[in-house]
């Protein structure tokens, strides 16, 4: 085989890293290089340096280490009975570019993962190289975000947390039934067994000694997992249960959720659809409404028919049409806790409506300047000189916001 | 007639605070004053104002101070007016910066936001080009960008803190950042400097390239992150037209191909990796003989009867390994029933050892074969099939836990011990076996039967026998090993 060039590795290695949809780069420790020892820094909030035309920012190098692989994941392009073109980069050639992309100012830092080979052990200790040169001999102080391998040894994992600001494992799939079935090697108790050792090595880093002596810092950045939606038959209800186990189980910072979507070469096990890029939309808006916004699985989960959510109109204004009796919602009057569920009222909003009512009484108009979406909200909210009468309890105010019927063509 | 404030374009800030605090001071009202940066046109009437000295105290709520401190950079000719208007009321109005109902402030608040939006998109869309020496101890970069807002003195800081290791340079066409050997400065309409092509970039839209996934355009989503006011800066950008074209094509080319076989190299990729990860069955002991019935792990179950477990006490302080069942054992399906089991059979009585003590297994649990007219040849199980099978092997291993383990000829000492080299050399010698126990290694009764020479034949069965009885005399005086876990 032909030695392959530089750019020919970098083609196949990034492409092979595509279906990892993380990429954020925020949350981690506040550093910079002002002492002019270093290059970068982190100053909390991530920056998303490009975006692809498929809409997903390019905010960190995202790489594989190789596409090689010993595994054979159904849904993967870099399994091994895939046909797809190898390559491997070397510890430098993955440093060198790491760093070049980020003195140009393309990237945040580097999100490593890797196709397994020859061990997980193994493997692991070549990213956990990569990771250590970067901070060791380069004095890299950007973001890395390094994907562990469920069963690398406990070393390796625990020198792969001190380097990098996040680690990650995939969940894979919502179910272990699914796992089993599309991810032979992958096993889902050593999955959760691996998320479980680094919430307690997150949580040991946290605790100072007696002395007042804070020991060295755990994935800063925290942990987050990625689970592939529309590759097995799993509902919604399935998976925004799992996410919530996951959350309050690991104490993850993000679940992302990744449509299954079509690959080069696919494997006869999993013929192809077409991305469900809407059901993913609609997951990460129940997902936030879990986690910011108050609501219980079971209010989401309630009003989707069939446990999968309504894809013509976002969950929370789902639950609102299925809940009009607690509507329209005085916004003069009403509790931080019933706002935060009124349809177009985000948690900024609902801030600047608590913070504006100390001083006098809202209007419609008072509403739109403070930058709610009033043509979700007008019909669940009543506001000085505004009421939505009988609005609220129209038979046609859900055709009011789901997308027109599409009319069958004829032949 | 109103009275003019030219502000400097650079070092806009601190003038505007000094004015501001001075013209509040003196009392003198927003429309007798107009404020201007020196760019827009000047009034008919206008006189430059001369700035009050400060003479009293002015407080302001922490938030306008940030808010403003955005504003200014706003590209909108009347953001100081509208600033200076807003702090005027702001002295009888206290409560003023928390209403966000309020008409000035909240077209002062989209402001803001526009220029946080606009410092937030050039920290992301300045792409630097290597414009001097890469192996310098102080590497020089620089860069062409065009801001909406005057945004470049607001952003520097930022600059300054990331790239502090190097030299870099930002250049505008309103002010620019220089930053050489960790000092900043500015400097005002510097023209756009030729910058020399950069390796890196070549990469980097690679990288941009690959890194999309045609089966999930949204072209929508990138523009308003994106918007194309950026793109002439940017290298990766010029990528865009030509990957949404060929998106749909794309997508359609994956769904449209057929399902590939994989390739040659797959099965012996796992193969190598099940043999690296050594490991036995383990489940419920009842559950070994269906487990054992339906393994498919190598492609010697595809012509064999059945797979033929072991057989003896599950308590015997002695197992005997063999190869694997021949013909009749693939029958039978119990071990050492065919010819070379009556070889054993024999010798084991004249070693003094009862059958039903002992353990007899296989290393490899399916009869592997040739056809040759009516009959089934026996052949030899490759390495790949024996690591298959020690996956039951070392179940077995660990269910017995028998005190020694003796491995009947070339496969039995691969499967035991890894090496199957040199069995007549290593015979009658005690070996360290990979489940952690003692192996005695002899030779197989088979090769006792295609031996042609009689006298050979019973100087090997001697052999053999004094294995046995050797084997049974240290099981039995062992105690039992401890209890470690084996594979």
């Amino acid at each position: 085989m032909a030695r392959l060039s530089m750019k020919e590795k970098l083609a196949i290695l990034s492409d092979a890293a595509k279906y990892d949809a993380s990429c954020a780069s925020s949350g981690s420790t506040k550093r910079d290089s002002r002492d002019g020892k270093g290059l970068g820094s982190n100053e909390g909030s991530g920056i998303c340096h490009a975006y692809a035309p498929d809409g997903r920012c390019i905010s960190l190098l995202k790489i594989l280490k190789t596409n090689f692989c010993i595994y054979d994941c159904a849904y993967c392009i870099n399994r091994v009975s895939s046909n797809v073109q190898r390559a491997r980069f070397s510890v430098e050639e993955v440093v060198t570019l790491t760093i070049e992309f980020y003195r140009r100012n393309y990237i945040e830092g580097l999100f490593l993962s890797s196709g397994i080979i020859r061990s997980p052990d193994a493997t692991m200790a070549d990213m956990v190289r990569i990771a250590r040169k970067l901070r060791e001999e380069e004095s890299f102080r950007g973001y890395i975000h390094l994907k562990t391998i469920p069963d690398a040894a406990p070393e390796l994992i625990e020198e792969a947390g001190r380097l990098a600001d996040r680690i990650s494992i995939n969940v894979e799939l919502p179910t272990d039934a699914s796992v089993k079935q599309h991810a032979p090697e992958k096993s889902p108790d050593q999955i959760r067994k691996a998320m479980a050792d680094v919430r307690l090595r997150r949580q040991a880093a946290k605790d100072r000694s007696h002395t007042g002596k804070r020991p060295p810092r755990f994935a800063p950045a925290g942990q987050s997992t990625q689970v592939i939606v529309g590759a097995d038959g799993a509902n919604d209800a399935t998976i925004l249960g799992q996410s919530t186990r996951l959350y309050g189980s690991y104490g993850l910072k993000r679940v992302y959720y990744s449509a299954f979507s079509p690959i080069p070469d696919s494997s006869s096990r999993l013929p192809l659809v077409s991305p469900p890029l809407q059901r993913e939309h609609r997951l990460y808006q129940a997902d936030w409404l879990l986690r910011f916004y108050d609501f219980q699985l079971d209010e989401i989960t309630g009003v989707a028919p069939g446990g999968n959510l309504d894809l013509e109109v976002d969950p929370k204004l789902a639950w609102a049409l299925a809940n009009r009796a607690q509507f329209p919602v005085d916004v003069n009057r009403a509790p931080r806790e019933m706002l935060l569920r009124v349809p177009g009222f985000g948690v900024k909003t609902v801030n600047r409506i608590l913070g504006t009512r100390r001083h006098r009484a809202l209007r419609y108009d008072d509403l739109l300047r403070i930058g709610a979406s009033m043509k979700k909200a007008r019909a669940f909210v009543s506001a000085q000189g505004w009421s939505p009468g009988g609005l609220t309890d129209s038979a046609d105010l859900r055709a009011r916001f789901a997308p027109p019927p599409e009319q069958l063509s004829l032949f | 007639m109103t009275g003019r404030v030219t502000l400097p374009r650079i070092g806009t800030e601190a003038a505007w605070r000094r004015a501001a605090r001075g013209f509040l001071s003196a009392g003198v009202p927003p429309d007798a004053l107009r404020w201007t940066d020196g760019e827009a046109p000047q009034g008919l009437f206008d006189t430059e104002a001369e700035v009050p000295e400060v003479n009293r105290e002015i407080r302001v709520p922490r938030a306008f101070a940030a808010m403003s401190s955005a504003v200014i950079w706003h590209s909108d000719a009347d953001r100081f007016d509208r600033l200076y208007a807003f702090l005027w009321r702001l002295q009888r109005e206290p409560g003023l910066m928390r209403d966000r109902g309020d008409p000035a402030l909240a077209h002062l608040r989209r402001m803001e936001k526009a220029v946080h939006r606009c410092k937030h998109k050039m920290k992301a869309f300045v792409r630097f080009r290597e414009i001097g020496d890469p192996e310098a101890t102080r590497r020089s970069f620089a860069a062409w960008f065009e801001p909406t807002h005057h945004t470049v003195e607001f952003t520097a800081t930022f600059f300054s803190r990331r790239f502090a290791d190097m030299d870099w340079r930002i250049f505008t066409p309103d002010v620019s950042a220089i930053f050489e050997d960790g000092q900043l400065r500015f400097l005002l309409d510097a023209p756009r400097p030729e910058m020399p092509e950069d390796a890196s970039e070549g990469l980097w839209v690679t990288y941009f390239r690959n890194i999309f996934n045609p089966a999930r355009l949204k072209v929508q989503a990138m523009q308003s992150e994106m918007p194309k006011k950026y793109w002439h800066n940017m290298p990766e950008a010029a990528a865009i037209p030509e990957l949404i074209a060929e998106a749909p094509a794309r997508a359609r080319a994956m769904a449209a191909a057929a399902p590939t076989l994989p390739p040659l190299r797959t099965a012996r990729v796992q193969r190598a990796a099940e043999a690296l990860a050594p490991d036995h069955w383990s489940g419920p002991q009842d559950g070994f003989a269906a487990a054992l019935a339906g393994c498919t792990r190598c492609p010697l179950h595809h012509g064999a009867t059945q797979a033929v477990p072991g057989d003896g006490p599950a308590t015997a302080a002695l197992m005997i390994v063999g190869e694997q069942p021949g013909d009749l054992e693939d029958l039978q399906g119990r071990p050492f029933v065919g010819p070379a089991g009556q070889v054993l059979d024999a010798a084991l009585q004249a070693a003094g050892v009862p059958r039903a003590e002992v353990y007899l297994t296989n290393a490899v649990k399916h009869f592997k074969y040739v056809t040759r007219g009516k009959r089934r040849i026996h052949q030899r199980p490759n390495t790949s099939e024996v690591h298959h099978c020690r996956w039951w092997l070392e179940a077995e291993l660990a269910r017995v836990r028998p005190r020694l383990v003796l491995a009947l000829g070339a496969t039995a000492a691969l499967a035991l011990t890894g090496d199957g080299a040199g069995v007549m050399r290593r015979r009658g010698t005690l070996e360290r076996g990979r489940h952690g126990g003692d192996v005695l290694l002899s030779l197989h009764p088979a090769h006792i039967l295609r031996t042609p020479d009689a006298a050979e034949q019973d100087r090997l069965r001697a052999d053999l026998v004094a294995d046995l009885a050797a084997a049974h005399r240290i099981a039995s005086e062992r105690q039992a090993l401890p209890a470690t876990e084996t594979g």
